[in-house]
C-alpha cells in the first residue's frame, strides 16, 4: 500500500523543459537503434572470419615492406632479399589470433577474458571459469614444452612463445594463490616473502648453475651480472623519473662518468677498484649537481631534450678529448677487482692458490657476480628507504604538485637536485663496476640508445616500482639474448611498450604503496598518482 | 582600537602589481591584525588572488613593501631591515617582497591554500600532512642521514610529526580516511584537508583562497567553526578571500574590499556592509547617480 501511495502522485507531474526532450529522445531510441541494426543474416562465425581477414590484410600491408624486404649488400651494389616466409608466419598469427579473439572474446556471449578476470577480481569463480583457465593453462604448457618441436616456425619465435607462456602461467598461479590462499592468511607480508625468495635465489645462483648447468655456468652468471647491472641502473633512474617525476633521457651520461672516472683514476694514478668505487659515485653525483643546476629550471619536454643533449655532450667529449680519455679507442687494461687484496690470477699468490683450489676463470666471474649483487641490493634498499624518509616524500610531492610544495616551504631546487644527484651516484657505482668487469671501455658503450633502454625498463616495469624494474629487465634481457631474434628485438620491445601503454599506462606494477599509514597500508591506484611535469 | 591598527602582523604598503600594461593591483595598503580573521573581498577580477600571490611570494610585486612581524613590537626595526637590503635581520621581522616563495612559507611562516585545491592526489591524506612538515622532519632526519640509519633522533621527530598529523586529521574530521588517497576524497573533504595541510606547517599567518567555494551550507558552517577554532586555540591570524558573504560577515573581524585593484573600503563587517562604495561596486548605483560616481572615479 505504501508503495502505491508513493508512486501514484509522480505520474501526475509533467516533466518540464529539458526533461521532456530527454523523455522523447529516450522513446525515440527505444528498441533497436537504427545505427546498430545491421544486416539480419549476420552470423557470428562469418562475421569473425571477415574481421580476421581484414586484420590479416592490414598486417600484410604493414609487414610486407617492414619484414618481407631486406636490403643486403651484393657484389654490385645493394640488393633486396625477400623473406616472404616470415611475412606469411606473421600474417597467419594475426589471422588466427584475431579469429580466436573474435570467437572467444568479442563475439561470444561468455567471453573467456571475463572468466580469467574473475581470478583477478573479487567476483566468485564458477566451474566454467575453472574449465576456461584449465584449457588455457594446458595450451600454455603445450607451447612451453612443445613449441620448440614445431620446426617450421623460426626458433626465436618459439623461444619467445615459451617465455610468454611461462610468464602467463606464473601470473595465473599467483592469481589463484592470492584469491584462494590470501583470504585465509591476510597478514602474511607477501612482498617481503617474495623479496626474500628472490634474494635467496640470487645468493644461491652460482651454486645452482654449478650443480645443474655446469657447462653453461659462465653464460648464466654473465647474464645475471648484466641483469643486475641494469636492475641497479633502473632502480637508480627510478629515483629521478619514478619518484621525483623528472624525465631524464641522458642518464647514461652518469654511467659513463662512473666508468671513466674509475678507468682514468686507475690509468693515471694506479688506484684500485675498491678505492675508486666510492670516488666514482661521488664524481657522478657531482656531475649530476653540475648538470642539474642549470637544467632543472626547465620542465617537461624541455627538460627531456636538454638531458638528451647533456648525455650526448659527455659522450662526444669522451670521443674527442683523445689525449686524456683515449678517444674512440677507449681505455683498456682496467684493473680487475681483488678479493680483499688477493688477485684472481694463475699461480703463486692468486686466489686459487691461497685457498687451495684448482685455478678457474669462473672464480672471478662469481666474485663479480656477488659484487654487483651487493651493489644492486644496496641501491634497492637505499632507494626504498629514502622513499620513506622526508626527502623521498618531498620527491613524490614534487611529482604530484610543485607549486603546492613551494607553498609548504619546500625548496624545490635542492629537492630536485638531491634526486638528480642520488640517481647519478647509483649510475656512477654501476659505471665503475661496468668498467672493472669489461676491463675495457670506450664511448661506444654510452650512447643515447642505452639511456632509452634504461628508461624503457622503468616505464615498462612501472614508475616508482622496484619489483617492476626487475621484471622488465629480465624480460628485455631475455629478448635481447635470443640470437634468432636479433633482427626483431627492437620490434618486440616496441610491441611490449605499446601493449603496456594501452593496458597499463603507468607500467606493469602501477599502484603506489604509501610511505606511511595510520591504520592500514592501502595501495594508491594508478589513476591518482601523477607522472610529474619534469 | 582594533588589532589591525594597534598590533598588526602584516602590513601591506603601496603594493602595486603590473602585468605588462595591466595594473592588477594599484598602490594598495592595508594591515592584517595579529590573531584576527581578515577578509579580502571584491567582485571577480578585483585583484584579490594577485594580492595573495604577492604575499606568498608566487608573484614578485612591481612596487611596494610587505613587512611581517612575528612578534609584537618587531616593527620597530623596520627602517633598519629596509636599509640593510636583506629580507630579515633578526628573524622576527621579514620583508616578504624580498623572499622567494618557499622561504616565506619556511621562515616568515605564511601558509596558504589554493582557489582550485592543490593536494598531492596520489599520496594519502596522512602523507599530505607529513609533507607539510618537511622542513622539521628534514632537520630531524639530519638531511636523511639519521633517517637512513634509523637513529632515535629521527624516530622521535617522525612520532611528533605523526601526532601533529593525527591531531589535524581529527580536527578536520578525516581520521577515518587518513589512509585513502587524497584524490579519492570528496570535494569538501579535500578543501578541509588542504587547510589541515597548511596548519601542519605551523603558520603565523594562514591565507585561504576561497575556502568555501563549492561547499554546501552545512559544510560552510563547519568551515566557520574550524576557522574560529584555529584562531582561538592556536592564536593564528587568518587572511581569507571569499565570495560567500555568509562566511565573511559572520567570522571576519576586519574586511578589506577591493575593486579594479584598488581598496574601496576597509573596516569591520558592520562598517563595510553599509559603505555606499561597496554597495555600488557589488550592486551598481541608481541611474541618477551614475554621473556623480563616474566623476568621482574619473571616467
Amino acid at each position: 500500500m505504501a508503495a502505491a501511495t508513493t508512486s501514484q502522485p509522480t505520474a501526475d507531474f509533467r516533466p518540464e523543459g529539458a526533461e521532456i526532450q530527454d523523455e522523447e529522445r529516450a522513446r525515440a531510441m527505444a528498441g533497436e537503434p537504427p545505427f546498430s541494426r545491421g544486416r539480419p543474416d549476420r552470423n557470428p562465425v562469418v562475421d569473425s572470419l571477415r574481421d580476421a581477414v581484414i586484420a590479416a590484410v592490414v598486417a600484410l600491408a604493414l609487414f610486407a615492406p617492414l619484414v618481407g624486404l631486406q636490403t643486403t649488400p651484393l657484389a654490385n651494389g645493394l640488393g633486396v632479399l625477400p623473406r616472404w616466409g616470415d611475412v606469411a608466419v606473421i600474417v597467419a598469427v594475426v589471422f588466427v589470433g584475431r579469429l580466436l579473439l573474435n570467437i572467444f572474446v568479442w563475439k561470444s556471449s561468455t567471453p573467456v577474458t571475463e572468466s580469467i578476470a574473475r581470478f583477478f577480481n573479487e567476483d566468485e569463480v564458477r566451474p566454467r571459469d575453472w574449465a576456461a583457465i584449465a584449457i588455457i593453462a594446458a595450451i600454455l604448457v603445450a607451447i612451453f614444452f612443445g613449441g620448440g618441436s614445431l620446426t617450421f616456425i623460426p626458433a626465436g619465435i618459439t623461444s619467445v612463445g615459451a617465455l610468454v607462456a611461462l610468464l602467463a602461467l606464473i601470473v595465473f598461479a599467483v592469481a589463484i594463490a592470492r584469491k584462494f590462499v590470501g583470504p585465509h592468511m591476510p597478514d602474511l607480508p607477501y612482498g617481503r616473502i617474495l623479496g626474500a625468495l628472490f634474494i635467496l635465489f640470487a645468493l644461491a645462483l652460482p651454486a645452482i648453475t654449478q650443480i645443474w648447468f655446469p657447462q653453461q655456468s659462465r653464460y648464466f652468471l654473465d647474464q645475471a651480472i648484466v641483469i643486475l647491472t641494469y636492475v641497479m641502473l633502473g632502480w637508480g633512474l627510478n629515483v629521478v623519473v619514478g619518484y621525483a617525476g623528472l624525465l631524464d633521457l641522458g642518464y647514461v651520461a652518469f654511467y659513463a662518468v662512473g666508468a671513466y672516472s674509475f678507468a682514468l683514476l686507475a690509468y693515471y694514478f694506479g688506484l684500485s677498484f675498491w678505492i675508486c668505487l666510492p670516488l666514482a659515485g661521488v664524481l657522478a653525483a657531482t656531475w649530476g649537481l653540475i648538470l642539474g643546476f642549470p637544467v632543472l629550471r626547465l620542465r617537461g619536454d624541455y627538460l627531456a631534450l636538454v638531458t638528451i643533449a647533456f648525455g650526448e655532450i659527455i659522450r662526444i667529449v669522451l670521443i674527442n678529448w683523445s689525449d686524456f680519455t683515449g678517444g674512440p679507442n677507449g681505455i683498456s687494461n682496467i684493473p680487475r677487482p681483488s678479493f680483499f687484496g688477493i688477485a684472481f690470477e694463475r699461480g703463486e699468490g692468486g686466489f686459487a692458490d691461497v685457498f687451495g683450489l684448482a685455478f678457474s676463470p669462473l672464480h672471478r666471474i662469481i666474485w663479480l657476480y656477488y659484487i654487483i649483487l651487493v651493489l644492486a641490493l644496496i641501491t634497492g634498499a637505499v632507494a626504498a628507504q629514502l622513499r620513506r624518509l622526508p626527502v623521498g616524500r618531498a620527491w613524490e610531492a614534487l611529482r604530484e604538485d610543485e607549486i603546492a610544495c613551494r607553498s609548504l616551504g619546500i625548496n624545490t631546487i635542492t629537492t630536485k637536485l638531491s634526486a638528480f644527484a642520488i640517481g647519478a651516484m647509483f649510475a656512477g657505482f654501476a659505471g665503475s663496476f661496468f668498467a672493472t668487469r669489461q676491463g675495457f671501455i670506450s664511448p661506444e658503450s654510452f650512447n643515447a640508445t642505452e639511456s632509452f633502454l634504461i628508461l624503457a625498463v622503468v616505464v615498462l616495469g612501472g614508475l616508482g616500482s622496484q619489483l617492476g624494474v626487475v621484471i622488465a629487465v629480465i624480460f628485455l634481457n631475455t629478448v635481447f639474448e635470443l640470437r634468432e631474434l636479433a633482427e626483431y628485438r627492437m620490434l618486440i620491445v616496441g610491441m611490449a611498450m605499446v601493449l603496456i601503454m594501452v593496458w597499463r599506462p603507468r607500467g606493469l606494477i602501477s599502484t603506489r604503496q604509501p610511505s606511511a599509514f595510520l591504520k592500514e597500508r592501502k595501495a594508491v591506484s594508478a589513476d591518482n598518482v601523477g607522472q610529474g611535469h619534469g | 582600537m582594533s588589532a589591525w591598527e594597534t598590533d598588526p602582523l602584516l602590513q601591506i604598503e603601496q603594493l602595486t602589481m603590473r602585468f605588462g600594461g595591466l595594473v592588477a593591483v594599484n598602490a594598495l595598503s592595508f594591515a592584517v591584525g595579529r590573531g584576527e580573521i581578515t577578509a579580502l573581498i571584491g567582485p571577480n577580477g578585483a585583484g584579490k588572488t594577485t594580492v595573495f600571490n604577492c604575499i606568498t611570494g608566487f608573484y614578485k610585486p612591481t612596487e611596494g613593501r610587505m613587512p611581517l612581524a612575528l612578534e609584537a613590537g618587531a616593527f620597530d626595526g623596520l627602517a633598519a631591515v629596509t636599509a640593510s637590503g636583506r629580507a630579515s635581520i633578526d628573524d622576527r621581522l621579514f620583508l616578504l617582497e624580498r623572499m622567494p616563495d618557499y622561504e616565506i612559507a619556511k621562515y616568515a611562516r605564511v601558509a596558504r591554500t589554493f582557489q582550485n585545491v592543490r593536494l598531492f592526489s596520489g599520496m594519502t591524506a596522512l602523507e599530505n600532512l607529513l609533507v607539510a612538515q618537511h622542513n622539521r622532519l628534514m632537520s630531524a632526519s639530519a638531511f636523511s642521514i639519521a633517517g637512513l640509519l634509523g637513529l632515535p633522533r629521527y624516530r622521535t621527530g617522525l612520532r611528533e610529526a605523526m601526532d601533529k598529523a593525527k591531531y589535524w586529521l581529527e580536527h578536520v574530521g578525516l581520521t577515518a580516511r587518513a589512509d585513502d588517497a587524497a584524490g579519492d576524497l570528496p570535494y569538501g573533504a579535500q578543501r578541509r584537508l588542504e587547510i589541515a595541510r597548511a596548519m601542519c606547517t605551523d603558520p603565523a599567518l594562514l591565507c585561504l583562497d576561497e575556502p568555501a567555494a563549492g561547499l554546501n551550507p552545512r559544510e560552510s558552517a563547519e568551515l566557520n567553526e574550524l576557522l574560529r577554532y584555529i584562531r582561538q586555540e592556536h592564536r593564528i591570524s587568518i587572511l581569507l578571500i571569499e565570495h560567500d558573504m555568509g562566511v565573511v560577515m559572520e567570522i571576519s573581524d576586519h574586511i578589506i574590499v577591493l575593486d579594479y585593484g584598488q581598496k574601496i573600503s576597509d573596516g569591520t563587517a558592520g562598517f563595510v556592509r553599509n559603505d555606499p562604495r561597496v554597495i555600488a561596486a557589488y550592486l551598481g548605483v541608481e541611474d541618477e547617480d551614475v554621473e556623480a560616481v563616474e566623476q568621482e572615479v574619473g571616467v
